[in-house]
């Protein structure tokens, strides 16, 4: 299925995964955008997939024949955009800021159990 | 820390300033977040004219129209704007939580209008990742926000609305645009932005595409060739054309995240350019409390995205007991003011995708 000219046609550009890599997934199986996701990391950069999911859903419904209409949509959970974990972290101390044992036991980890 | 809002407004652009505007003026408290470090949205960047009628501010240029929207709402007692603020998500308790100055907020909203807008869609062909291939609303941002000359010699591809005005703005700016390339076989756009552009002596070449392009590090210019009826590339037809920018203007698709993640009944409606909300005549989602307005529920044109947002900003404020009876009549008059933008040959293709949508809202209510 996939020819020359498909190893220089970028689908996703935050992850730099071109259509020839799409079409192996689909080659070897793959029916859904999350499943090609989660083997090519398609839609898991910066963007968060805005760019390269309809480009997968119409390879998905080209090669399946199945209208677009009904291509599965990957799943949305937040973030809509990556963040830090300092950012996440600042909130968190934040909210329990004043309750000593929880942000106390957070920053320390000794509940951690890290196999000492 | 929770923040209560009563009604939170996502997306400062035209839909979402009309909203809050409509909201505020009944008497709600709004805040209003912007992914932008400046509301206005695409406004900030239309130079153009705008159509419709006086109450869709016709005849004015997009940007003066932002401007004026932004300024009134900055200015109004019951209305806050937090900018350079992205909205991480919308969580099945009514959470919704945001981003500003690597700061994570949450707040608690009462209603909530996603007025998020569109993203830009983008064209598979060998080496569309070559330096010098933009989106056109890069190239518009570039040249009319920035003041930066976005190229020298470029090639448009896409004849709707956004390519032509695009097109002509570079002219202005003095950039040799080669050609506009469209893929259908009639242009898309406005026939007046059209024939700006052939006064000009610019080319409009439909029934044609981008077969690949070429360049050593950046690009040095396309191959175009030219489609039968079916879309398939014709053998033989390609040309070898000299540029150094590549504009993409293939059309928008609503930015509807919030919306999945929020648990909306969303559909596929090609006429509407993607997935969108299923909306009622109020533009309330499937959840309760959650409306969409503007192009997250359909591409359309600016004007469109205004009356809705004022449509779905009267509507939380009937929902919520503001002025409830001048709230209501606005509201209708909201839909009759669409109900006109949509006539005409050019609205044929919303109100088919507007008749999907009202289609599969009966199937899932009953």
């Amino acid at each position: 299925m996939a020819n020359n000219a498909d190893k220089d046609t970028i689908l996703c550009r935050c992850e730099d995964i071109t259509r020839e890599m799409i079409l192996e997934c689909i080659a070897e199986g793959y029916q859904t955008i999350d499943e090609i996701k989660r083997v090519t990391r398609a839609g898991m950069g910066p963007c968060q997939g805005r760019t390269c999911r309809l480009l997968i859903a119409q390879e998905l419904s080209r090669a399946y024949h199945v209208p677009m209409e009904e291509v599965l949509m990957s799943t949305f959970r937040p973030p809509t955009k990556p963040l830090t974990m300092g950012a996440l972290a600042d909130a968190w101390l934040s909210e329990y800021d004043g309750d000593a044992a929880i942000s106390g036991r957070a920053i320390d980890g000794k509940e951690g159990g890290n196999g000492e | 820390m929770i923040r209560d809002v009563e009604v939170l407004v996502i997306g400062g652009g035209p839909a979402g300033l009309c909203a809050a505007q409509a909201a505020a003026g009944a008497g709600a408290h709004v805040l209003i977040l912007e992914r932008d470090d400046v509301p206005g949205g695409q406004l900030v960047k239309q130079t153009h004219k705008f159509f419709g009628s006086e109450r869709q501010y016709a005849g004015d240029r997009g940007i003066f129209i932002g401007q004026m929207l932004v300024e009134e709402m900055t200015n109004h007692p019951n209305v806050e704007i937090m900018t350079d603020t992205t909205v991480l998500g919308i969580y099945e308790d009514g959470v919704v939580t945001a981003l500003k100055d690597e700061q994570h907020l949450k707040f608690r909203p009462k209603k909530i209008i996603v007025a998020t807008g569109a993203a830009e869609k983008f064209l598979t062909f060998p080496n569309n990742d070559l330096p010098g291939i933009y989106g056109a609303g890069a190239v518009q941002t570039l040249m009319n926000v920035g003041g930066v000359k976005p190229a020298d010699k470029v090639i448009m591809v896409g004849a709707g609305n956004i390519g032509l005005i695009v097109s002509y703005q570079m002219l202005q700016a003095g950039v040799d645009v080669v050609c506009v390339v469209e893929a259908a076989p009639n242009i898309g756009g406005f026939l007046v932005h059209a024939s700006k552009l052939r006064r000009a002596g610019v080319p409009i070449c439909t029934g044609w595409t981008v077969k690949e392009a070429y360049g050593d590090g950046k690009l040095e210019g396309v191959v175009l060739c030219r489609l039968d009826e079916k879309w398939q590339p014709i053998e033989g037809t390609e040309i070898k054309v000299a540029c150094d920018t590549l504009c993409l203007a293939v059309g928008l698709t609503p930015l509807a995240e919030l919306c999945w993640q929020a648990g909306c009944h969303m559909e596929f409606i090609r006429e509407l350019s993607g997935h969108v909300p299923v909306t009622d005549e109020n533009l309330m989602t499937s959840v309760e409390g959650i409306y969409a307005a503007g192009d997250v529920s359909g591409i359309e044109e600016a004007s469109s995205a205004m009356v809705e947002g004022r449509l779905a900003g009267y509507a939380v404020a009937v929902s919520l007991g503001y002025d409830v009876e001048r709230a209501q009549k606005e509201v209708e008059a909201a839909r009759a003011e669409l109900v006109e933008l949509r006539s005409g040959p050019m609205g044929g293709k919303i109100r088919a995708g507007l008749a999907k949508v009202a289609e599969k809202r009966g199937g899932a209510s009953c």
